[in-house]
């Protein structure tokens, strides 16, 4: 079997064998890269000879019996938003270009320990912000199924990576979806961990309080194994949960939904959701019920007020994580002409270094939060979100988990909404409520649209630190599916070619 | 120099004519091994930028982690300020741009502070004044800046600026008093002495070093007048840059006069920022406060908030040491001295000095004698405070004894102080390197009393008349004739009894 076309679990065990090392592993996928990345743009940078040196020593350590990690040898991808010795972090933002960052994010560092290969760094929309990869300073990324279409976004160079057979596995951010969109309109899997579950030390902030990375992979096995590999608890992270992490990998095998009570949220649906995105989550819906699970309706009247909460609290704080970006210390510097003070070059560089996206979101956040207005919106979005909370706990009183399409559209032509900012947020429309709340959350592939033949993802959301119920739900919708198809979903993706 | 064009009103003319309310925020760096919120070390006078890491340079990714001990520390503060302690509090962002500001942001804290509402009781003059502290709050220090080139030393105008980002992240706790009422003419000196007892209790708890010079206590002196009677205060003006206890007075001095004058001309003081000049003792205004930026705080969402459990604040309140103000009411005590006697010995900074001179065995008396005396005296000529000079209250405590023995009387001692200081040795051996002890041998005593009677007749004849005073001609000739090594009380017993 081809080496690309394999997943993380089935390399693990052919690696753990011996019956195949790390560096052909490695080699395959970067040939993958050097093949299709012209096309896809999934990566700003590709690390070809620190993935062969770690690989390298990956098969020396295997050689000498040591037992190693499960994804020991397994090529990761990982979103140029985690720092990294080694290979530049720029966020796909100009004002960080040529920046090399002195130390690793503790994923990195985990991924490292793992032996995982890290095999490049992943295109994003700038600073994380939007929902297509179009607000990357260097291009955009481009849907493996239709490359005229956006891969999602921000973590948008990771879906298409694992899509375009370029990395079995990858690491995103989720900070209003930014995971389980781009994994949606991918046709992959993609979880927005608990937040606190995965640390953030080292991954460059958006927003603080609802940044959380998190894995990729083309089947919810492989998610789980990667999502085990970086979870737990990290000193260095003061808002990491000091306890065990969820048993996401053997919910994952287990696949098993009988009696388990699911709740479809019915706030997440209707106007505006495409009419085939309605039809496969039902269909989805349809088939849990068949598996064994209790499916009733839950309502959580307060998600309408998420999209516009968000758009308080994410640019509040994001303007604030962005201050430091001012050419004092590293990264872009413009007009330092010897003449100019100070005050000026930071101006300059700031005008320069950002993209249109991040100013808008830098001007609002410094609004909500300005003197006379922090009550009214910065304060007011918080209630909200307490609010949002308080759905939540009353909806996980009745149910396991609660289910929504991941996405209320499918992948939609790039250009289309790059200059709608409206248009795009609501992209986020179905994700945004988790991040608020803070808790677990998937998206699952289940089926292509009737109208585009484009993938559809089936969203499950589960309370804080039950992220092996995630799993439990997807890998049964996952294998219930499969069976239905014949086939892997993404083996119907014709935009390289198949 | 920094010239002022100010009109200014002599201070008496202006105290009499309004009221002084003043204000003061001090900030000071804890004395923690680690910073606030990294494990960087703390130490002051390092290679500049060498104690620094991701997060104390705010690198992009990093995340800052609460320094237990700093926050014991705070809590501690506030405990011996009669604070409350806050069950539940959060740190918050406060944003502005700034070189030294690794993040563009201050780690702090805004509308929850660790503790609030205390006390601080400080005398002043012979009375005491209750100043009321509204807040003690944690926060994170900046790097410090150099500005090189330009007329100010500030950073417009500076041919370039380097930024030495150790300092950045030092826990900083800020102490910030109610407004001070009813200090009238004292509001300089209560200024002063307010700094100087915080400064004292902060010492007393291990907090910090405290020391102004190096900045690791850092005051601002808000001033505002009031026209006697007016039934409400004036706008204040905040002075910067105020790091000697001295110039903590000579702020509070100098805005009075300023403010007075201008409000003498009938135009109003504006609500600005100042900086001091040591050299000049004048302040010059900073940017306005009426057009200061908005710090848009919110609560920093990289931490968690602190709950101090109580049994934890109850630990670190049994475990206060002795605070200043009660260790001053016990001396006073044990050393049986008035209110004022202390007070001038707490003025002097001889407090410390003379407690442990007391403990190596002289008598309070002489120990007070000698620190306010004598050495006060000396400190003063030499311009530094008695603690600096080079001699300790071991030595100070020989001397009293040597005196008290008779083996010194009070010009050798300070024969022997001056020897001390130039670095001659302890007392001991400067006194028998010197000779320096007093002639006690009767029958050396007794040659020269009699060369005294036989070379002055008349002195002699009055004494035998009964005027007794006259005496002391013979004991002076004595002393000369001893050079002084003489007990003199001694040689004047020994006269009267052959004359008499």
């Amino acid at each position: 079997m081809e080496l690309t076309r394999m997943t993380a679990a089935e390399l693990s065990a052919a690696l753990a064998k011996s019956e195949v090392s790390a560096t052909e592993v490695t080699q395959a996928h970067l040939d993958r890269i050097a093949a299709v990345d012209d096309r896809v743009h999934a990566f700003l940078h590709i690390a070809a000879d620190s993935a062969l040196a770690q690989a390298t020593a990956v098969d020396k350590r295997r050689k000498t019996g040591e037992q190693l990690a499960p994804l020991a040898g397994v090529p990761v991808a990982v979103k140029d938003v985690f720092t990294t010795i080694g290979l530049p972090t720029t966020c796909g933002s100009r004002i960080l270009d040529g920046w090399h960052p002195p130390y690793d994010a503790t994923i990195t560092q985990r991924l490292k320990q793992a032996g995982a290969i890290i095999i490049g760094k992943t295109n994003m929309d700038e600073f994380a912000m939007g929902s297509s990869t179009e607000n990357s300073a260097f291009g955009p990324s481009r849907n493996p199924w239709d490359l005229a279409r956006v891969p999602g976004g921000s973590s948008g160079g990771s879906a298409a990576a694992v899509a375009a057979y370029e990395a079995p596995l990858a690491i995103g951010t989720d900070t209003g979806g930014s995971i389980r969109q781009p994994a949606a309109v991918c046709g992959i899997v993609g979880t927005k961990p608990t937040y606190g579950g995965s640390s953030r030390y080292g991954v460059v902030a958006f927003a603080s309080s609802l940044d959380t990375p998190g894995p990729f992979g083309r089947t919810v096995l492989d998610a789980a194994l990667l999502h085990e590999a970086i979870s737990g608890h990290d000193p260095m992270d003061s808002t990491s949960i000091d306890a065990p992490v969820p048993p996401v990998v053997a919910a994952a095998r287990e696949a098993d939904v009988s009696g388990m009570r699911i709740g479809v949220v019915t706030d997440l649906s209707g106007d505006g959701y495409q009419p085939g995105v309605l039809f496969r989550f039902g269909e989805a819906v349809e088939l849990l019920e068949s598996l064994g699970a209790k499916v009733t309706e839950v309502s959580c009247p307060h998600f309408k007020y998420a999209l516009p909460a968000y758009y308080l609290i994410a640019p509040s704080e994001a303007s604030s994580n962005l201050a430091r970006f001012d050419a004092m210390r590293y990264g872009l510097r413009v007009g330092d002409d010897g003449r100019r003070d100070a005050e000026e070059v930071m101006a300059l560089t700031r005008a320069e270094g950002f993209g249109a996206e991040v100013k808008r979101r830098i001007i609002l956040g410094t609004y909500a939060l300005s003197s006379g207005y922090y009550d009214a919106y910065y304060g007011k979005a918080q209630k909200v979100r307490t609010l949002i909370i308080r759905d939540f706990d009353a909806a996980f009183g009745q149910v396991d988990v609660l289910v929504s399409p991941a996405t209320p559209t499918t992948a939609f032509p790039l250009g289309e909404r790059a200059d709608d900012p409206m248009a795009m947020y609501l992209a986020d429309l179905c994700t945004i409520p988790s991040d608020l709340a803070g808790n677990a959350a998937i998206s699952v592939p289940c089926g292509l649209a009737a109208e585009d033949g484009l993938p559809v993802g089936l969203q499950v959301m589960a309370p804080a630190m039950a992220d092996d119920r995630l799993y439990r739900v997807a890998a049964a919708a996952e294998a219930a599916l499969a069976g239905r198809w014949g086939q892997p979903l993404l083996a119907s993706a014709k935009g390289l070619g198949g | 120099m920094t010239t002022t064009t100010d009109t200014l009103v002599p201070f008496a003319a202006a105290v009499q004519r309004y009221e002084p309310l003043i204000g003061l925020e001090t900030h000071v760096e804890l004395g923690t091994r680690t910073k606030m919120f990294c494990g960087c070390l703390t130490t002051f006078g390092a290679e500049p930028n060498s104690q620094v890491c991701p997060v104390c340079l705010g690198l992009p990714g990093s995340l800052p982690v609460v320094n237990r001990m700093a926050i014991e520390y705070t809590i501690r503060i506030g405990l011996a300020l009669n604070c409350s302690i806050a069950t539940w509090c959060r740190f918050a962002r406060k944003n502005y741009f700034y070189p030294d500001m690794p993040k563009n942001f201050q780690i702090s804290q805004y509308d929850e502070p660790l503790c609030t509402d205390g006390w601080l009781d400080v005398a002043v003059g012979m009375r005491t004044i209750r100043v009321r502290i509204e807040r003690v709050h944690l926060e994170e220090d900046t790097g410090k800046s150099l500005h090189v080139g330009g007329a100010t030393g500030r950073i417009h105008g500076a041919e370039y600026s380097l930024v030495d980002y150790n300092r950045a992240g030092i826990p900083l706790v800020e102490i910030v008093t109610k407004p001070i009422e009813g200090t009238g003419a004292d509001a300089p000196v209560a200024a002063r002495a307010y700094v100087t007892e915080l400064r004292d209790l902060l010492r007393s708890l291990s907090v910090s070093d405290v020391r102004m010079e190096e900045g690791s206590l850092r005051c601002d002196v808000n001033t505002s007048l009031a026209p006697r009677g007016a039934g409400h205060w004036g706008t204040r003006t905040e002075t910067k840059n105020v790091n000697s206890l001295r110039s903590v007075e000579r702020a509070v001095r100098f805005e009075i006069e300023r403010q007075a004058a201008m409000l003498d001309s009938g135009g109003r003081v504006i609500l600005q920022t100042r900086h001091l000049h040591e050299d000049t003792g004048t302040t010059t205004p900073g940017r306005s406060k009426e057009e200061a930026q908005d710090y848009r705080y919110f609560p920093e969402p990289d931490l968690v908030p602190v709950a101090p459990p109580a049994e934890w604040v109850e630990q670190i309140r049994a475990a206060l040491p002795e605070l200043p103000s009660a260790r001053r009411a016990r001396l006073q005590a044990e050393w049986d001295l008035s209110e004022a006697d202390m007070t001038a010995l707490s003025n002097a900074g001889a407090l410390d000095l003379v407690a442990e001179t007391v403990a190596a065995g002289a008598s309070p008396a002489d120990a007070r004698k000698w620190w306010l005396g004598e050495l006060a005296r000396r400190a003063n000529e030499a311009g530094t405070e008695p603690a600096d000079l080079a001699i300790t209250p071991a030595q100070v405590a020989r001397i009293a004894e040597l005196v008290s023995a008779g083996t010194l009387n009070d010009r050798l001692a300070r024969e022997v102080i001056d020897a001390v200081l130039a670095g001659a040795g302890s007392p001991d051996e400067v006194v028998a390197a010197r000779g320096l002890a007093v002639v006690s041998d009767e029958a050396a005593l007794t040659t020269a009393i009699d060369e005294a009677i036989a070379a002055n007749p008349d002195v002699v004849a009055k004494i035998r008349d009964g005027k007794v005073a006259a005496v002391g001609v013979l004991v002076g000739a004595v002393m000369k004739a001893t050079r002084g090594k003489a007990n003199a009380a001694r040689v004047r017993e020994l006269i009267l009894k052959r004359l008499t």
